[in-house]
This record gives C-alpha cells, sequence and structure tokens, in this order.
C-alpha cells in the first residue's frame, strides 16, 4: 500500500527508499517459465505439423502397347490381391486357374493380411532357396477395382511397407474370371 | 547473508527466451483454411513431405485442386500458363496468387478468384476444381508449366504429391496417377495421415 504513491517523490522518511529498490527488481521466474512453454510449443508445432507421406514408383507406361513385353515371373512366387468395394479383397497365390492357395477373401489388419503376408513371403523365400535362387522373395500384384477407394489403396500399400515385401506392383487390368470372382462378393 | 543467492537476475535469461519465441511465431505459417478439406487415410510410414519443390494435388469430393510451394514458382508457372492459354497477368495478380493457396478453377476464372477476398475464394462452389478431362486438361498443363517453372527458379526437379480423399474411388486416383505417368513421372508421393502400427 505503500508502494502505490512512491510516485511523489521523497517526501517521506528513509524507509521509503528501501521499499522503492526493492520494488525495481521484478520476479521474473513465471515471465521465464511462460516463455519456455511458448517456445516449446512453437518448436513442436512447427515441425510436427508437416504432413506424412508415403513413396510410390510405378512402372514406365508404355503408350504402345504392342512394345509391352510379357514379364515371365514364377507363379509359385506371386500373390494376387483384388481390392473389392466396401473395404473389402481376395487373394489367391499362383494363377487364378491353378491357384496355391486361395482365393479367399482375406480383411485389412494385422490378424488378417498381414498374418498371411508374413507366412507367405516365409513360404516363398524358403520355394526359392529350395530352387538355388534365395534372394527370390514373393511378388505381390494389387489389383484395385472401379469400386475400392483410396483408403483400401493406401491401407494395402501400408502393408506392403509393414510387411516389407520387396517387389509390389499395382496392376489396373482385370482378366472375365477375377471380373467374376469380385461380383459374386 | 544468504538472502541473496536465493534469486538470480534472469533479466538475460528472459531476454534470450522471448527473442527465440518471436523467431519462432514468425517462421512459424499460419495455417490457412484448405480450400478443399480431405480427409487423408493413415498410414505408418514416415517420411515427410519436402517443403520446397513440392506442388500438390489434391483430390476429393470429385473435384482437383492443385497447389504450388514457393512464391517465385508459383509468379512463374501463372506466366506460363498465362502464356499457353492467352491470358495476360498483370504484375498485381501474380503477387496475388503467389499468396494464395491451392486453386481449383480453370485458367479462365484465375482473374477473378485471385481478386477475390480470401475469405470469400472457400465459399462453396466459388472453385468448381481444375478440369483434368482429355479434351481440356488443364491438370496437365498446371503439371507441365510448374516443372518448367520449377527448373527455372529452383534448377530443382518438382516433386509431386497426391492427397487424396480417403472415401474417393480408385478410379479418380488413378485418373490422376496417368496424367503424371503420361508426362513420364513414375515417382511421387501419397499425403497421408500417421498411425501407429498394430502389434
Amino acid at each position: 500500500m505503500a508502494e502505490l504513491n512512491t510516485g511523489d517523490g521523497d517526501g517521506g522518511k528513509g524507509g521509503k527508499v528501501r521499499s522503492k529498490k526493492q520494488n525495481s527488481k521484478v520476479d521474473l521466474t513465471a515471465m521465464v517459465d511462460l516463455a519456455f512453454l511458448l517456445i516449446t510449443f512453437f518448436m513442436l508445432t512447427t515441425t510436427l505439423s508437416k504432413p506424412q507421406s508415403m513413396d510410390l514408383g510405378l512402372p514406365d507406361k508404355e503408350d504402345d502397347k504392342t512394345k509391352d513385353k510379357p514379364i515371365k515371373v514364377d507363379e509359385n512366387r506371386t500373390m494376387t490381391i483384388l481390392l473389392a468395394d466396401n473395404d473389402k479383397m481376395v487373394y489367391y497365390m499362383g494363377l487364378l486357374a491353378t491357384p496355391i492357395a486361395g482365393p479367399k477373401d482375406i480383411a485389412f489388419g494385422k490378424d488378417g493380411i498381414r498374418k498371411e503376408l508374413l507366412s507367405r513371403k516365409k513360404s516363398v523365400l524358403a520355394y526359392s532357396a529350395g530352387l538355388g535362387k534365395p534372394k527370390n522373395g514373393i511378388i505381390v500384384i494389387i489389383k484395385p477395382s472401379k469400386k475400392s477407394n483410396y483408403r483400401n489403396l493406401v491401407d494395402i500399400l501400408d502393408e506392403m511397407a509393414i510387411a516389407d515385401v520387396p517387389t509390389y506392383a499395382i496392376v489396373n487390368d482385370f482378366t472375365p474370371e477375377e471380373q467374376k470372382l469380385l461380383e459374386g462378393k | 547473508m544468504t538472502k541473496k543467492a536465493a534469486s538470480i537476475d534472469m533479466t538475460a535469461m528472459c531476454d534470450v527466451a522471448f527473442l527465440l519465441l518471436t523467431f519462432f511465431i514468425l517462421t512459424a505459417t499460419a495455417k490457412v483454411p484448405e480450400a478443399l478439406p480431405v480427409d487423408t487415410p493413415a498410414s505408418t510410414v514416415q517420411t515427410k513431405l519436402p517443403e520446397s519443390d513440392l506442388a500438390t494435388i489434391t483430390i476429393g469430393k470429385g473435384k482437383i485442386f492443385y497447389d504450388l510451394k514457393g512464391r517465385e514458382v508459383r509468379k512463374k508457372a501463372l506466366e506460363l500458363m498465362g502464356q499457353k492459354y492467352g491470358i495476360v497477368f498483370s504484375e498485381e495478380e501474380k503477387a496475388g496468387f503467389a499468396l494464395m493457396e491451392g486453386v481449383g478453377v480453370p485458367v479462365t476464372g484465375l482473374k477473378q478468384l485471385i481478386a477475390m477476398k480470401s475469405a470469400d475464394r472457400n465459399k462453396p462452389g466459388v472453385q468448381p476444381g481444375i478440369p483434368k478431362d482429355s479434351l481440356d486438361n488443364q491438370l496437365k498443363e498446371w503439371i507441365y508449366n510448374s516443372r518448367i517453372a520449377n527448373i527455372d527458379v529452383n534448377d530443382k526437379e518438382l516433386q509431386i504429391a497426391i492427397k487424396g480423399d480417403a472415401k474417393e474411388e480408385y478410379p479418380a486416383i488413378k485418373e490422376v496417377m496417368d496424367i503424371l505417368q503420361d508426362q513420364k513421372i513414375n515417382s511421387f508421393n501419397l499425403v497421408t495421415g500417421f498411425r501407429k502400427i498394430e502389434k
């Protein structure tokens, strides 16, 4: 209360001088606390707000279909995943006419496709090792149908990254048999 | 006698703290509301998008929006687009375009869009999306001219990111990928949200 009217100068006793001196020093602790809190906030928000992204490489597109050379791959190594609508998908190993496994419905997530991918990956590696080419891993062909949505595509690409599938491709043409398989859903 | 040691002089510390605070506030770019809000799907991949040399194609609700990073690149790309479609943009319009976010209007509507207030730009129905059909493929021109502009200004190849809505159907995404592949862009980024791997 005495400090409130110190402004009118040295009209009082000697004690006033001491109280004035005390006033000149503000406790900055709280202010520094606040400043550092804000610094932390701005530092974190500037770096964390950068969006995540996923790299995707597609093979060269050849306009001239006659130049397209079919690449021969061992059907024992290929797994085809067809993306249907309503977050469903169908997979099979090998060729559709003579499948090694499937065609079977499978769900997204760790108990569905991921488990299957990991076990298939292992069995393909064992198969390739038997042939003397232990580096030949699984080949996954992803076929998104017209009804499938973008979330499914990103989800399946994500599963590829999680399961560390060495080779995968997005293929857009459907055979009539595959079309039929999806329509049955 | 020990009273002196109890309080430290915090003035300098306070100065430094506020200097840093000012720095971070000023460098932080204000988040402008997006013209086309999309719900990106989540993934576990943790690659960050580059800060510069980036073009973002936003796909959602059947519309396509195009965004380009870097003011100088934007100016140059607008100039090239103007040349292509026979529209002359003034310096003010270029400067206005440089500060804008993603656009979703045909080239003929750009002048009008730049003249609008930023609050009006995001009103529904103002931006119908960039045409991408085979007769009038402006998205292709945008990408092509932005690549030229980016090489011109920054001397680097432009990176392309696709930011699709999770519910968007695959053919719409494929169409954009085809446009990119027609220009021999075979590698691009998909913008995703973040989620943890379920163990």
